[in-house]
């Protein structure tokens, strides 16, 4: 008697392709999905219990442990929003070093998707050609900062230390180079017909969807979304550059992996002119901030753009030196929170190609 | 003097054991007859162990890396390395596999390749065998293979090994058919199913220059039946794992690994035989010996195609079986179509 019948598949969290320790329990017709169920929280580690028994400085090296591969622009959104908290002033030149640092955190975080897309849908060479990049920024941010991942870089009511002499000129000259280095991602990757092939019309979402399920990042620019917080609400000194929101039609992957091409090379346009103005500007990159800091009672909530979309912190302080409560809107996790629809209908295949193009990091999927 | 290294080599042997005197011609006859098929073997897994190198390197170069360059000079001895330790690694047999299956399917992959190559041309006179039916034979034995595969994929009893397997079968069984009817047109243009003959009507035109169009179909699908990027959907490692040999560790891994490099050198191998002259020295250049010649045209085609693996993303595979039922099956179609009429009006003009 022939007949067919649906099967499960357990997609990780042992699998090349989920970017961590990810899982989706497939079930399968053949190759095409009926139903996927994400499951999540493999890495969990607590984060937001851990920073209720730590001072609040002592919850900047948690931040960087979320987002591992853009540890600046969490570290940022942290003091930021302790900042606001406590209502700090912080020096021009440290906003400054917080833009320079930040943006380069998320140019080694777009260059890593960049290539680990192109991993993602079997082109091994982009993914190592990427690589190659990012190298030179996280020797960057070693110098910078001392450590390649986990930066820790931004204190509250400031950095941590002013750049060493000849970084900027250093850092200059990367980006003088980087528009071709990304010109040759496009020649290698973006341009390539397979590739093309594989991405586009895959894994469509409308721009009411994106809005609906809160998504965020590249992820909601490639549906033709224009919110882009440095540019709808500036934070820090975001509003002093002139850059553009890259935008996608279709909202399917190409597009999600294009805008991410193309926020590079804004990323590049932000790094260039931040380069220029911090020459002007003498003075500490830290605040007089006392030594022990108590917030006055009250809660407060900021989010900035990060790689991956918007990070938010909620901060409640009951006037100790330890926040009563902290909690994180992490980017990677609300987006995928689509995923099972996303994926309905899709082959094996398009299951990676769709995961990837998310961009999740599981860090800050789990927290 | 080096032409005739391995014909002379043999003749040496043959008229060694005629000298014997007491050996019958035909005990003589089969025990050279042995040691060419023992030769062949021989150059097959040396063959594929540099292959395996060589494809680390280019990959290196490629990504603007170094590649392996610790073990022996220059990393030469990387391969045989890691070959030493796989064979050392226990064999894993996953609980619920089909246990004969399982051990049976690494042992048999070698099969196909070393039987294809027993009939291969190398050079001048060098065939261990000249079949008659030569490319028949090697067209019904080059397809093997997918057995072997998918007997991999289906004994291990894992989801991912038996899409793998799945993978494979359609594959193989649509790429197939465009290899054969690629052929064709070389077949119709020669008249012979015999590969010295094939070879000796290539003496002056090489048939890549009168089926241009069947020698793309052939690559393609060449490449497609070696399980080669961008056509590795077999073992699309992002995707399922490793496919077939998923459940593979130790040296059933490097049988199949191993296999790989050999079944790429007989589509090589093939594809110059039938459009590339074969050992025929281009431009008169015959000072280089035959077999020498077959050497570079083969290992041309093998650097190509791993050109095409370091460079290409991996294809669909919806994609991959619609790019083999409607492009290529019927580009070779018409491929044999207007060799046909080519020929007719060619002979009608008694050129």
């Amino acid at each position: 008697m022939l007949r067919t019948q649906e099967y499960v598949l357990n997609f990780g969290p042992q699998h090349p392709s989920t970017h961590g320790v990810f899982q989706i329990l497939l079930t399968l017709d053949g190759e095409r999905i009926v139903k996927a169920e994400p499951i999540c929280g493999y890495l969990h580690r607590g984060i937001e219990k851990l920073a209720e028994a730590r001072t609040y400085t002592q919850v900047i090296p948690y931040t960087d442990r979320m987002d591992y591969l853009a540890a600046m622009l969490q570290n940022v959104g942290y003091v930021q929003a302790v900042e606001k908290l406590m209502g700090i002033e912080v020096p021009e030149r440290a906003e400054y070093l917080r833009v320079i640092s930040g943006e380069l955190s998320r140019l080694t975080s777009h260059v890593l998707a960049t290539g680990v897309y192109a991993l993602d849908v079997g082109g091994f060479t982009g993914f190592l050609l990427c690589f190659r990049e990012r190298e030179k920024m996280m020797d960057l941010l070693e110098e910078l900062t001392g450590s390649r991942m986990t930066l820790s870089y931004a204190r509250i009511g400031g950095v941590a230390d002013d750049v060493t002499e000849g970084w900027l000129d250093k850092l200059n000259k990367l980006m003088d180079e980087m528009p071709g280095y990304i010109e040759e991602y496009n020649g290698l990757i973006t341009g390539n017909e397979i590739f093309q092939a594989r991405t586009k019309f895959v894994g469509q979402l409308t721009p009411e969807t994106c809005i609906n399920y809160s998504l965020s990042g590249p992820v909601l620019r490639a549906s033709g979304v224009n919110y882009d917080l440095r540019k709808a609400k500036p934070y820090g000194i975001y509003d002093r550059f002139d850059f553009e929101v890259p935008l996608g039609t279709n909202g399917d992957c190409f597009d999600r992996f294009y805008c991410r091409v193309l926020e590079m090379e804004q990323s590049v346009r932000i790094i260039k002119q931040a380069i220029e103005q911090i020459k002007e500007i003498d003075g500490p990159v830290m605040a007089k901030v006392p030594k022990v800091l108590k917030p006055p009672k009250g809660e407060v909530y900021h989010e900035i753009e990060s790689s991956k979309g918007i990070i938010g912190y909620y901060i409640v302080s009951d006037g100790t030196n330890k926040p009563y409560r902290l909690h994180v809107r992490r980017p990677s996790f609300i987006n995928l929170g689509y995923l099972d629809e996303m994926l309905r209908g899709y082959l094996i295949a398009d299951v990676v190609a769709i995961l990837g193009s998310i961009d999740i990091v599981l860090g800050e999927v789990d927290c | 003097m080096l032409e005739n290294l391995f014909v002379g080599t043999a003749d040496w042997l043959r008229s060694l054991l005629g000298g014997i005197g007491f050996l019958p011609t035909e005990i003589a006859e089969s025990i050279v007859l042995l040691v060419k098929l023992v030769a062949v073997l021989v150059f097959i897994l040396v063959n594929a162990l540099w292959l395996v190198y060589m494809e680390r390197k280019v990959a290196a170069f490629m990504q603007a890396r170094i590649g392996p360059n610790r073990v022996g000079p220059w990393g030469l001895l990387q391969t045989t390395c890691d070959i030493g330790k796989l064979i050392s690694k226990e064999i894993i047999i996953p609980k619920k596999a089909d246990k004969v299956v399982f051990l049976l399917a690494p042992v048999l992959i070698f099969l196909p390749p070393l039987m294809v190559f027993a009939v291969l041309p190398l050079g001048k006179n060098m065939a261990a065998l000249d079949l008659n039916i030569g490319v028949f034979y090697l067209l019904a034995i080059a397809s093997l293979s997918t057995l072997f595969f998918f007997m991999g994929g289906w004994a291990s009893n894992s989801k991912y090994s038996l899409l793998g397997a799945m993978r494979t079968v359609a594959q193989m069984v649509s790429y197939e058919l465009p290899l054969v009817l690629s052929l064709l047109g070389v077949i119709m243009i020669v008249g012979s199913l015999n590969m010295s003959d094939i070879i000796a009507a290539q003496e002056h035109t090489w048939l890549i220059f009168t089926q241009p169009i069947a020698f793309l179909i052939f690559f393609i699908a060449a490449v497609a039946e070696t399980n080669r990027c961008p056509f590795d959907l077999v073992e699309g490692e992002s995707e399922i794992i490793n496919g077939p040999y998923t459940e593979y560790g130790g040296m059933g891994f490097a049988m199949f690994f191993l296999a790989e490099y050999a079944n790429i050198m007989v589509v090589c191998a093939m594809a110059t035989i039938m459009f590339l002259g074969g050992w025929h020295a281009p431009f008169g250049l015959t000072f280089i010996p035959s077999w020498v010649w077959f050497f570079i045209k083969m290992y041309v085609l093998i650097f190509i195609v791993m050109q095409f693996r370091w460079t290409y993303p991996r294809i669909r595979i919806d994609q991959l079986m619609g790019f083999g039922w409607k492009v290529l099956v019927p580009l070779s179609l018409a491929n044999i179509f207007v060799t046909g009429i080519g020929m007719y009006i060619y002979r009608a003009i008694g050129w």
